[in-house]
């Protein structure tokens, strides 16, 4: 191995040297200059995402533990697409007095998870997943408790790093009984010895649960909600893209790569927790009022809609699956663009406080819209292309009752959608949010997010381009 | 060495341990507990990868390079937890999981 090799890890070592550069310049700026740190960090991580959709080859690193594919690069420069877009959404947020001091840490904390999330992504055995999962989900817990005065911010910290404690714990245990059966940590190796051995099955399933908290699914999201509200609220976007995404993106990778001669034995766990994902997470954002723990159910649901692509199981699977996080990178981050702008110059978050806001903020208002249309998957913008690319991706596999249950689930979740849209546009009220102008980084953001929501649904290079370099179980 | 000792014997431990932990982590009111639990299950599956590591294929040391990183990366999170559960402790005057209630539902 030679240093020329280590150039597979280009992503992870430019972050890596982002967060080096960060640290320094913390040292070195004054107090009264922190405010040139975001800049920094947006315009470094900038460039960084441009750098991550150049070619390069393919290969693996250290015996196999990290691995480089065209699918991984492509998974990272989504990852790196929504981070970046969570960055200009909180320039507004991290100039207020309070957040001064902190500046450098919001970067340096959220390329840190982002690094471990790569490492998850790339991992090629079940130490580095192992390592990746962790380094993606402890400095979490510090950003959503990042408001030090808050008291649901401490609390959504606190809930998050113990739910996720344990949730690394029941998956490691799941992890040790694998190991044990296999005898090996190499999925490559690991591969050859699975079968339907019942520890090798009891294990598998605590591998699944432990996986399912981090992407949250039912019976397993009961953190998610809280953590959602209580964080900050670009923190909270973040989360709910990038965070699950990754998961999403490791889980889908170890299913396909490692225990892909045992459909039998995931297949009906699958069905059952994306029936309860979708059918709980729809229910229970019906009855939300705060739009972060609206959006945390919203996003609940949309876990379960992940899971029928997942299910598939073969290249058709992994390309709707990308393809889906591409577009849910988009439609969330500028629904998440929209209640974050509104709550910075307000401190509003309740849905009834939209009424009238077509009246007084028509563009914010139409973008929610169109948000909000491409997450329930309403026809001319791309959140419907995506589900419907999900749904041919679990018929072609026949689960035919698994699609009526998501396209009734689709249906239950356009009414609560819908609420938010009937607040803005047809509610009256005599206090609506005051006109404003929104600051220049979010307009930028938000300029992306529509544009993506458009572009990408149309584009069938973009789909072809996914299509080509995924894979399934072979 | 484990002379005598049956790989499954060692495996009824470290899975006593392991829902000792979860028990723990359920039924206990006290934060720093809660962490100790987390610990005891961090600890069971230690001794599940020494254990198949020792018996089963002893001519790689795959389970106790892991094991080893388990140990770390768990100092790593109990750290981190701390920091957060001594944050709770000065806005709410309180470790207990009962006070953290805030947000439901």
């Amino acid at each position: 191995m030679d240093i020329a090799s280590f150039s597979l890890m280009r992503n992870e070592l430019i972050l890596v040297g982002i967060v080096l550069i960060l640290l320094i310049a913390e040292i070195f700026t004054k107090k009264e200059n922190k405010h040139k740190i975001i800049t920094l960090g947006t315009v470094l991580f900038g460039v960084a995402t441009l750098i991550n959709f150049l070619p390069l080859a393919e290969g693996m690193l250290f015996g196999g533990s990290f691995q480089t594919t065209r699918m991984t690069m492509f998974m990272k420069s989504v990852l790196n697409l929504g981070v970046f877009i969570v960055f200009l959404q909180s320039v507004t947020w991290l100039k207020r007095e309070e957040n001064n001091e902190k500046i450098s840490e919001f970067f340096i904390l959220i390329i840190s998870t982002l690094i471990g999330m790569n490492f998850m992504i790339s991992s090629g055995d079940f130490l580095m997943m192992y390592i990746g999962i962790e380094l993606a989900t402890i400095p979490m817990a510090a950003l959503a408790a990042f408001e030090k005065y808050s008291e649901k911010s401490a609390e959504a910290g606190i809930k998050l790093i113990l739910t996720s404690a344990l949730s690394s714990g029941i998956l490691l245990y799941g992890l040790s009984f694998i190991y044990g059966t296999t005898g090996s940590i190499y999925f490559a190796d690991c591969v050859v010895n699975i079968n339907n051995n019942p520890l090798q099955t009891f294990g598998f399933v605590f591998f699944v649960a432990g996986m399912a908290f981090k992407i949250s699914l039912v019976p397993f999201h009961l953190w998610t909600a809280d953590v959602y509200e209580g964080a900050p609220i670009n923190v909270t976007s973040y989360l709910s893209v990038v965070s699950k995404g990754a998961a999403a993106f490791t889980f889908m990778i170890i299913l396909y790569r490692v225990f892909g001669s045992i459909t039998k034995v995931w297949e009906p766990l699958l069905y059952t927790l994306a029936v309860a994902t979708m059918t709980i997470g729809n229910l229970f954002a019906l009855r939300q009022n705060n739009l972060k723990r609206f959006m945390a159910f919203s996003s609940i649901a949309q876990a379960g809609f992940i899971l029928l692509g997942i299910m598939q199981g073969g290249e058709l699977g992994m390309t709707t699956v990308v393809y889906f996080m591409l577009i849910y990178v988009f439609t969330n981050l500028a629904a998440f663009g929209v209640i974050s702008a509104i709550s910075e110059f307000s401190g509003k978050e309740e849905i009834t406080d939209y009424n009238s806001l077509y009246k007084t903020n028509p563009k914010l208002s139409l973008i929610l819209l169109l948000a909000l249309f491409s997450l329930a998957g309403i026809p001319p913008v791309a959140g419907f292309f995506s589900k419907f690319f999900l749904f041919a991706a679990a018929g072609a596999k026949g689960y035919y009752i698994l699609i009526l249950i998501a396209v009734l689930n689709a249906t239950v979740s356009l009414y609560y959608y819908l609420r938010v849209v009937k607040a803005m546009l047809i509610d009256h009220s005599d206090t609506p949010i005051a006109t404003f102008k929104t600051p220049w980084p979010m307009r930028i953001s938000l300029l992306i997010c529509v544009a993506g929501i458009f572009v990408i649904g149309f584009a069938s290079a973009i789909y072809e381009y996914i299509s080509s370099i995924s894979f399934g179980i072979n | 060495m484990l002379q005598g000792i049956p790989i499954t014997s060692v495996l009824i431990v470290s899975a006593f341990m392991f829902f000792a932990g979860v028990c723990g982590f359920i039924i206990r009111r006290n934060m720093i507990t809660i962490l100790m639990s987390i610990e005891l299950i961090l600890n069971a599956v230690n001794i599940n990868m020494v254990v198949f590591n020792k018996f089963l294929f002893p001519d790689q040391l795959q389970g106790q390079f892991f094991a080893l990183f388990i140990v770390g990366i768990a100092a790593a999170e109990a750290s981190v937890a701390i920091a957060l559960v001594i944050n709770i402790y000065r806005r709410l005057n309180s470790i207990s999981v009962d006070k953290v209630n805030e947000m439901k539902y």
